[in-house]
């Protein structure tokens, strides 16, 4: 599943290829954007809400340590045993234990980005366990055996004719039939299975509450309850910067998430976890992976605020003309672009210069995360430890010597709309970078310059 | 377990809970206080509002005075025969009450589940219960169709308004339900009736 050694532009590229499915992506995104403000309109307080996430996500940084001991005390006392995992591979390991514990080589997932970024389902496979994911969107990327492109809408990439075939194979639905309602209900029958005989379940966390001990867990599917409440054995995951001091802290996060992700003024399931059923075990993994680094990178650490919304995706123009697969990591878009640096930043150099900076996700998280100011300064970072791509550094060199020097600069810029006007073969060619996937704009005759003198002239 | 080097040359096993605790501590950054919440709170209830934005998320409201009517209105969709569970002793006319130590598994073919509900929230069209309300966590989920019963008197404004009652409540599990279960994963089509009930139908008194 991973998509390694690829850079974003090569992915994009490939995305690109067909223009139509761009359009589709692009709109599709968009209109999920102008729902979210649609709701957003209606809630008068909107940006004292924001401002009021941001600071207490801000605050519980400041007091991470001793909330997450409050919290794990609490969730103990609450019958809930707590596990703590450095790095994905011990939250691998932890996770399989337990499986191996109840001797099961079968478990539930609901959506989990953590897992994702773990790569849970890839190593438990190669150990012999089954997951089958059960939000639906998870479900279609998984039988497609691809990784999903959006933290909120896995298979947004996907068109349902090509849904409507994958079913036909593995869940038996008539041939050629792209009903989103016929496909849902198959979906229905073949997940209620497996809900129906799993013992374990492993859901994510959206919160969790440092004051009660209590997990929330947000879902419209319901599949995070099927498969929780039905099983012997409920494992939750979760990073460290999940933890909010006080329930009623619940009440400015749950008014954010929904709207911000999808438009809607609430999932249709905000799951309080408090406590393991009578005769159920409940497991929570606290995990690390990189978290206290980020913790410690003061111009980053506001990115550990993030509470998987995905607005910045939705609204970004680069994404939604990209698609997620084009960020190859487990979070997408701006946020994943200063998320993943962190955990790999020669892996993923070439991220934060995938972003206009134009500032459109910093508007609209609801955390009031600076992500654009934080893309521009991880370039710097990059750049200072050698890993910003060959080619853009060439470019910014000449580009330095041009702007340092007024004779050149204004030679180039005649040069340049020369060729442009006269030879434009010469540059809306394959052989530009510029050219691909865009038209090259008409050149004017003269430069702001030229013009200035000639009508200072004239003046 | 890490192992850690410390000055002393003596190597330390650390647990990972313990290296991620001494982390944070040497990576947080400064203290800065806890906003307040409280001017978010204490708006009026407009129970409109709540019926509106229920139907919008494909929520069904019908209002009622009494227990009869809303058993007349359940023998309509639901005949006789048709299993049909809840927790209110005024329904054991048309539902089996005695469930609470059934296998969860065993109410796979619930056709109904009616439960009533503590509290609603007008800007969301979310009704709150908890496991006491629903007997068994599985019951709201697994049930081809989902009732609530709510008291229009118990109605608030805002998530704020919510926590408020809530903040001090003791349960082992708790659940806002907004609406039926709904998937919008096929090229964003709104399906009604994801693995949870497919529909929601909410009698209000």
């Amino acid at each position: 599943m991973e998509q390694s050694n690829q850079q974003h532009a090569d992915l994009a590229r490939k995305f690109n290829g067909n223009e139509s499915r761009v359009n589709w992506h692009d709109e599709t995104l968009w209109w999920i954007r102008q729902k979210r403000d649609k709701i957003v309109w209606q809630v008068p307080e909107w940006e004292a809400l924001r401002e009021a996430a941001s600071q207490i996500k801000h605050h519980v940084l400041g007091n991470l340590a001793d909330y997450l001991e409050e919290f794990e005390r609490n969730a103990q006392q609450n019958g809930v045993t707590v596990h703590w995992a450095a790095d994905a591979a011990e939250h691998n390991r932890i996770v399989h234990s337990l499986l191996q514990q109840q001797g099961v080589t079968r478990m539930v997932k609901s959506k989990s980005m953590l897992t994702e970024e773990c790569h849970l389902n890839e190593y438990l496979a190669e150990h012999g366990v089954e997951v089958i994911d059960s939000d639906l969107g998870e479900r279609i990327v998984q039988l497609l055996k691809e990784p999903p492109s959006h933290i909120v809408l896995p298979c947004i990439h996907i068109k349902k004719e090509e849904i409507g075939e994958l079913f036909h194979k593995y869940l038996g639905t008539p041939e050629g039939n792209a009903d989103p309602q016929l496909l849902t209900h198959a979906a229905r029958l073949h997940v209620r299975e497996v809900f129906m005989s799993r013992k374990v379940a492993l859901t994510g966390v959206n919160f969790a509450v440092a004051e009660t001990g209590e997990f929330v867990v947000c879902t419209n599917e319901g599949n995070a309850d099927m498969g929780a409440h039905l099983a012997d054995v409920h494992i939750a995951s979760m990073g460290i910067e999940k933890i909010i001091p006080r329930r009623e802290h619940l009440g400015v996060f749950l008014r954010l998430l929904t709207r911000s992700a999808t438009g809607q003024p609430v999932t249709t399931y905000s799951s309080h976890f408090a406590k393991p059923r009578p005769g159920q075990q409940m497991h929570l993994v606290i995990v690390d992976n990189g978290r206290t680094v980020q913790l410690g990178r003061e111009q980053f650490r506001n990115s550990l605020k993030c509470i998987r919304c995905a607005a910045c995706m939705n609204t970004c123009p680069v994404y939604r003309r990209s698609g997620g697969h084009s960020y190859h990591t487990a979070i997408a878009g701006p946020i994943g672009s200063i998320l993943a640096p962190n955990l790999d930043m020669k892996q993923y150099a070439d991220l934060p210069f995938a972003s206009t900076l134009c500032g459109s996700c910093s508007n609209v998280c609801p955390v009031k995360i600076d992500i654009h100011n934080q893309l521009y300064q991880w370039r710097q970072v990059i750049t200072q430890n050698g890993h910003s791509p060959a080619a853009k550094t060439a470019a910014m060199k000449v580009m330095a010597t041009t702007l340092s020097q007024p004779k050149v600069y204004t030679l180039a810029g005649k040069a340049g709309r020369w060729v442009l006007r006269n030879m434009p073969w010469l540059v809306n060619n394959r052989l530009n970078p510029w050219y691909k996937q865009r038209n090259m704009p008409e050149a004017p005759k003269q430069s702001f310059r030229e013009w200035y003198a000639q009508n200072k002239k004239q003046g | 377990m890490v192992c850690t080097k410390q000055k002393t040359g003596i190597e330390v096993h650390m647990s990972s809970r313990n290296k991620i605790l001494s982390a944070i501590r040497s990576n947080k950054p400064g203290a800065q206080p806890l906003p307040g919440i409280t001017g978010f709170t204490a708006q009026q209830p407009d129970t409109e509002r709540f019926v509106n934005t229920l139907q919008s998320i494909g929520g069904r409201v019908v209002r009622v005075r009494s227990f009869e009517e809303i058993i007349a209105h359940i023998r309509e969709a639901f005949p006789e025969g048709t299993r049909i569970i809840s927790s209110l002793p005024q329904l054991a006319g048309i539902a089996e009450t005695g469930w609470s130590n059934a296998p969860a598994h065993s109410l796979e073919n619930v056709q109904l589940a009616v439960f009533k509900a503590q509290l609603g929230v007008c800007e969301n069209g979310a009704v709150w219960v908890t496991e006491q309300d629903i007997v068994q966590r599985a019951a709201a989920f697994i049930a081809e169709h989902l009732a609530m019963v709510l008291e229009e008197s118990t109605l608030v404004a805002t998530m704020h308004d919510a926590y408020l009652q809530l903040h001090n409540q003791r349960y082992g599990y708790g659940v806002f339900i907004a609406g039926p279960s709904k998937t919008a994963d096929i090229e964003q089509s709104l399906v009604l009736g994801a693995h949870g009930p497919r529909t929601m139908t909410l009698f209000l008194v």
